[in-house]
């Protein structure tokens, strides 16, 4: 009877346990809130003002916007450049021991810590492309590099899942009517693993836009971000502005709370686009469970 | 196969080199500039005067953090998905609390660092210290330990938790004595790799934890912390000197050195597992 009690007892542990994910989004969703609320009240001044400059209280975050898409859609563009071909490779053409190195790699890329992948970019990157193209080299070409290179992994193994998962059986009907292995991948794999693909893309630009310290190193940010005109142009992105600013902005100044109102809008961008890539996943999801 | 079939699979194989050849020069060129600078007294003696001296108290205080964000998450990682694997009901509440884990994962590490400096550093009043930054870093690799541990707790065949139950075993003898013995080596692989998520983790650490230059060691957790990510950072953006870039190439290998052989390990280990659970297989 007793251990009946204590087993009772440390299932609704692990209940409480399992309920902390839940506790712990609630709180960072009410303080960032809170904190950034002063801020969201200047409404359209800091949602649609085209002047970021707190040493004058202005606080329009129009152009910090702009720019993080602009960063964040340029990098995952490279991203699905290379990343879909190298899925398809990997999933259907690569030899065994080809992925066995390959994978690991993968793997590793996406943790190499961003700030040595950052420093590497000031480093070698900016200077590059300084010297050989011109402008300032911290701009958002370099921007595109760097993040493109993170967003890479995620592309890659989302995409290589998705292809995998397209039945055997569609592959084999192909190929017996006599396409090529080439013809299949194109017209049979391919518009199967759409939705996954897609997926990965729409995840892909989560992680560019919330990524932080690599793209602080190389897109320049100018004191008074203006919204760009060219790839060579210097940059400031949300994550890049929340850095920077959070160390000199007086506590309990409105500076402080744009700071944070800045963390509410990344959030709320960030959790779009996770929201979206659910619909799609769940979407192709039913599709296939219906055959 | 002709030759423009050929082409086209030459073209996608190159595509998948690149990631590799991307990762064997950013290492390459970090090991290359960063050799030159370590040496005992690099790795022996605490930074003074903006670049010179050693990188001690931030490979410490990076090891320190580490720990405390462990502590944090992988109690409560591994709970949870206890819970979510063996005795959840399948109804809206778990759903819910998935879908939760979800969003704690996509949510962006800079906005975590934002809530751990207003909830932590402030409204708990832990300042900015090693507690802060260890619990900030554990609440950013919390999902990632639910994930790992829960697939780790799902590949565990039932057969397994059956035949203990027959013998008379209790539900959570079973786990504790069944289901864990065969899950840990995947669960050890999720913490690995989260550990690894938050050695190398900046932006939370710069808000909570300290401004990596401390030039001492941390008494108690209450106590700010230099770390090796931060110490790269403040280098990178305000020395201008090539002593500081030599002393920024040196951390950084460090850091590289310290995740990848945190990664490498994770790795074999994982291949082991999945060995063993297949009957040396390949799935």
């Amino acid at each position: 009877m007793k251990g009946r009690l204590a087993e009772k007892i440390i299932e609704k542990l692990l209940f409480i346990c399992a309920l902390s994910s839940i506790l712990i989004v609630f709180f960072i969703i009410a303080f960032i809130l809170k904190e950034g609320f002063p801020a969201l009240t200047l409404g359209g001044d800091f949602i649609a003002g085209m002047t970021w400059r707190p040493s004058r209280n202005q606080f329009g975050i129009l152009p910090i916007v702009i720019s993080t898409f602009i960063v964040g859609i340029g990098a995952l563009a490279i991203a699905a450049a290379i990343g879909i071909p190298a899925a398809i490779y990997l999933a259907e053409l690569s030899p065994e021991w080809f992925r066995n190195i390959i994978k690991p790699s993968i793997e590793m890329l996406v943790g190499i810590p961003s700030i040595v992948l950052g420093f590497f970019g000031l480093m070698v990157l900016v200077v590059f492309i300084r010297d050989t193209i011109g402008g300032y080299g911290e701009c958002i070409l370099a921007g595109w590099i760097i993040l493109s290179i993170m967003t890479l992994p995620h592309v890659i193994s989302i995409s290589e899942d998705s292809i995998r998962a397209v039945p055997e059986a569609y592959k084999e009907a192909s190929l017996g009517l006599g396409a090529t292995h080439l013809q299949t991948i194109r017209r049979v794999i391919l518009p199967h693993a759409r939705s996954g693909i897609l997926a990965s893309l729409v995840l892909g630009m989560g992680n560019a836009i919330g990524e932080t310290m690599a793209v602080l190193m190389v897109i320049g940010n100018p004191n008074i971000p203006w919204i760009p005109t060219g790839v060579l142009e210097p940059v400031r992105v949300l994550t890049s502005t929340i850095v920077i600013e959070i160390s000199y902005a007086v506590w309990g100044s409105i500076h402080q709370h744009a700071l944070f109102a800045l963390g509410v809008v990344l959030f709320i961008i960030v959790a779009l686009l996770n929201a979206i890539t659910t619909a799609i996943i769940r979407k192709s999801v039913r599709r296939s469970g219906s055959r | 196969m002709n030759n423009k079939e050929k082409l086209v699979t030459a073209g996608l194989c190159t595509t998948a080199l690149i990631s590799l050849v991307i990762l064997f020069i950013v290492v390459g060129y970090i090991f290359v500039n960063g050799i030159g600078a370590i040496s005992l007294e690099f790795l022996l003696e605490s930074p003074y005067r903006f670049e010179q001296g050693g990188i001690f108290p931030q490979i410490i205080g990076s090891l320190c953090l580490v720990c405390v964000c462990l502590f944090f998450a992988v109690p409560l990682g591994v709970a949870s998905a206890i819970y979510l694997a063996e005795y959840a009901p399948d109804n809206r509440l778990t759903s819910s609390v998935r879908f939760f884990v979800e969003c704690l994962a996509g949510i962006p590490s800079i906005v975590i660092g934002l809530f751990g400096l207003i909830f932590l550093v402030y409204y708990l009043g832990f300042g900015i210290s090693m507690l802060s930054g260890g619990l900030a870093l554990g609440v950013m690799i919390l999902p990632w330990t639910v994930r790992a541990s829960e697939e780790a707790i799902k590949t565990v065949p039932q057969a397994y938790r059956e035949a203990s139950l027959a013998l008379g075993a209790t539900k959570l003898q079973t786990i504790r004595s069944v289901v864990l013995k065969s899950a840990y080596p995947g669960i050890i692989t999720g913490v690995l790799l989260g550990m690894g998520k938050a050695l190398g983790e900046t932006a939370v650490v710069l808000l909570t934890a300290g401004s990596g230059l401390e030039s001492f060691l941390p008494r108690s957790v209450f106590d700010p912390v230099g770390s090796l990510p931060v110490y790269v950072y403040m280098l990178a953006t305000q020395g201008h000197t090539s002593a500081a870039f030599a002393a920024t190439f040196g951390a950084s290998l460090v850091l590289i050195a310290l995740f990848l052989s945190i990664s490498v390990f994770a790795l074999v280990l994982r291949n082991r597992y999945i060995k063993r659970l297949t009957g040396g297989r390949r799935s």
